[in-house]
């Protein structure tokens, strides 16, 4: 192990690569709180992840234009939040297994589709990913420059994102009516508010956020695509919203904490700490299990979450 | 909740045809899908089926291989089945058969001389404990803490992967096995007798087929009346006076013990070895089988052999036809949520 090489630019690049590893957490975890304000649980995030990674790379590499990319990974993750919809408020099924539903629909979809197209080749076809954009003036601010404004248009984006959503969450007409369909379905029925159609739009906002999620893992990190790639973060994205109590500003610490997570093990391998790199690996799922575990006994569910709506009562 | 129905006593042949044919129905629905797929990318749905279908039955030899996919197939389901009627949303399947595979290895490997009739019931037991814990865990969790099941037992998996990964790479590792990630071979007298010359089938199916049986025995007893108490309201069950807590945490050791003995399976009957990938995509393959087979043992039978022949034949079909063998996760997941809405395609055609 080799002590000398933890310097302030290794600190600084650890704190940057975990801003950037919990980007598409975040955006995941942002979609997924309006799901669940609005009474669902949509387990099938992992899934719509992937299908937008996939998406995601597909676009990008056909048009050539990463943001077609962005695009297409946010129009496939709409069109999974819809499947969703479908499931959790048409056909009223139990949301956990048609998450899971989704989630291997989506698992296996990805990789055909991919396999379809390309086939199988030694050497895997590979994109130009969003190039870095340093904020001018705030990325020469000693520490605090290269942290938070040297990364890409996508992880910018995400961290708007998050004052964006608190505002449409607590100051808008939208999010009052998502707030009161997950509290309260029926008092919000009598008072008019569409129950159905808030929760497809919530589910629709959703799967656009993992699809966008799913897409930075090709177009803003990786630069390619692998089956599973997202390896377990559509649930660690449920998790953080568990953690942040469906607040958008504890949303962000929740996904920084996996961030650093990673972000700490990958820098732990590169310094050759005598810990096995499989066992560094366990690292960001055990911290989602201990986070899970200290959050969950105090949290308050939304009063109708993961309850179908039945319109004057269960038939 | 979805609701899920008792197990019928008598026979009850009318009944009986109305759960076959919504789950036949969603299997022809989704191979149809797959079928679908395959024409929109030029490829020819007939080819691709026919080679599924030789690789899967074309033969003794390839029908036996189904049965010995079928295997943990059908312990899982079991495992899966007895944790979805309690409500408890077990998805940690794989990290649970991984577990159950490490512990049943190990006593292999400590008692390497000491004679099968000891070792193999030592290690079956093992594999139970080692699945139980691991399951226990996230029972544990979801009782004292609330942490959702579903969450805590899919990050198991993980690290359950990576536990193995470490294992098979790093302590246990075959100096002589060419750099693989692999452990060394096990006794030869521990290895399960096999039926037939030249297949893998061996007595841990009938292993299987006696978890049928005491499934079905489990779904008569009082321990199987109170998890489907819990699984149908933990309200109900609460003011029956039953402990809710303490049933999820048996009912949670019961599910990852189950899903333990498929490891056993594994390494006795088939592999001999640990090797990392010894249980790749079986936890997924479990759900899909479980409610397929509509959470009853017997109809778990009918499933577990339906996606063994999938699986195996998908194997086929990729070498003999080029075509993915991700069509066959596909068909998995189009089945779950073609299974899901039955209830709805039924109801819309009955108003």
């Amino acid at each position: 192990m080799n002590l000398d090489l933890i310097t302030s630019t290794f600190i600084i690049g650890v704190l940057a690569a975990s801003l950037r590893l919990a980007t598409p957490i975040l955006l995941a975890a942002l979609g997924e709180m309006f799901v669940e304000r609005a009474g669902i649980l949509n387990l099938g995030i992992e899934g719509t992840m992937l299908i937008g990674a996939l998406s995601g790379f597909l676009g990008a590499y056909w048009t050539g234009n990463l943001w077609a990319g962005v695009l297409a990974g946010m129009l496939a993750g709409i069109l999974f939040g819809l499947l969703m919809g479908f499931m959790s408020i048409t056909v009223k099924a139990n949301q956990v297994v048609a998450g899971l539903g989704i989630t291997i629909l989506g698992g296996g979809l990805s990789t055909l589709l991919f396999r379809l197209a390309f086939g199988l080749r030694t050497t895997p076809p590979t994109l130009d990913i969003f190039p870095t954009l340093p904020i001018p003036l705030l990325s020469r601010i000693p520490w605090i420059g290269p942290i938070l404004f040297e990364h890409n248009v996508l992880v910018y984006l995400a961290l708007a994102l998050v004052p964006v959503a608190s505002l449409v969450l607590y100051r808008t007409h939208f999010g009052l009516k998502v707030r009161a369909v997950g509290e309260s379905p029926d008092a919000a029925d009598t008072r008019g508010i569409r129950v159905e159609l808030i929760r497809y739009l919530c589910l629709m906002i959703g799967g656009a956020m993992a699809g966008i999620g799913g897409s930075y893992l090709v177009l803003g990190s990786l630069g390619l695509f692998w089956t599973q790639m997202t390896a377990g973060r559509g649930f660690i994205a449920v998790a953080v919203v568990v953690f942040s109590k469906w607040d958008p500003a504890r949303a962000l610490l929740g996904a920084w904490v996996f961030g650093l997570a990673s972000a700490v093990q990958i820098s732990l391998q590169t310094l050759s700490v005598p810990i096995p790199s499989e066992i560094l690996l366990m690292l960001p799922y055990i911290i989602t299990v201990i986070v899970l575990v200290g959050v969950s006994r105090r949290a308050e569910f939304p009063g109708a979450f993961a309850v179908p709506y039945y319109r004057g009562g269960k038939e | 909740m979805t609701a899920i129905p008792k197990p019928t006593k008598t026979i009850d042949w009318r009944g009986l045809a109305a759960r076959i044919w919504p789950a036949a129905l969603a299997v022809g629905l989704a191979l149809l899908f797959g079928a679908l797929l395959l024409l929109a990318s030029g490829r020819n749905p007939i080819e691709a089926y026919t080679a599924l279908l030789q690789g899967a039955f074309g033969s003794p030899a390839r029908l036996a291989e189904t049965f010995v996919k079928m295997t943990p197939f059908l312990i899982l389901a079991i495992s899966v089945s007895v944790s979805f009627r309690c409500g408890f949303w077990n998805i940690g399947a794989e990290g649970q058969l991984i577990l159950g595979a490490i512990a049943s290895f190990s006593v292999a490997l400590l008692l390497k001389s000491w004679p099968a009739v000891v070792v193999l019931p030592l290690s079956l037991l093992a594999s139970v404990v080692g699945g139980a814990l691991w399951s226990g865990i996230a029972g544990v969790l979801k009782a004292r803490f609330n942490a959702n099941e579903v969450i805590t037992t899919s990050m198991l998996n993980f690290i359950a992967v990576y536990l193995l990964a470490y294992i098979v790479n790093g302590p246990l590792k075959d100096p002589e096995g060419f750099n693989f990630p692999q452990s060394s071979l096990i006794a030869e007298a521990f290895q399960l007798p096999r039926f037939l010359a030249g297949s893998r089938l061996n007595i841990a199916f009938l292993v299987a087929l006696v978890l049928v049986v005491v499934a079905l025995l489990f779904w008569r007893s009082t321990l199987g009346f109170r998890t489907e108490i819990v699984g149908a309201s933990r309200r109900v069950a609460t003011h029956v006076g039953l402990n809710v807590n303490r049933t999820v945490i048996l009912v949670a050791l019961i599910t990852g013990g189950v899903a333990g003995i498929a490891g056993w399976g594994e390494i006795f009957g088939i592999h001999y070895r640990l090797i990392d990938a010894i249980a790749v995509g079986m936890g997924s393959l479990a759900v899909v089988v479980a409610l397929l087979g509509d959470l009853h043992p017997l109809g778990m039978v009918v499933s577990a052999f339906l996606f063994a022949a999938l699986v195996v034949g998908g194997n086929a079909m990729e070498r003999g036809a080029g075509v993915p063998f991700a069509l066959v996760d596909v068909i998995q997941g189009s089945i779950i949520l073609l299974v899901l809405a039955r209830a709805y395609i039924f109801r819309g055609r009955r108003s």
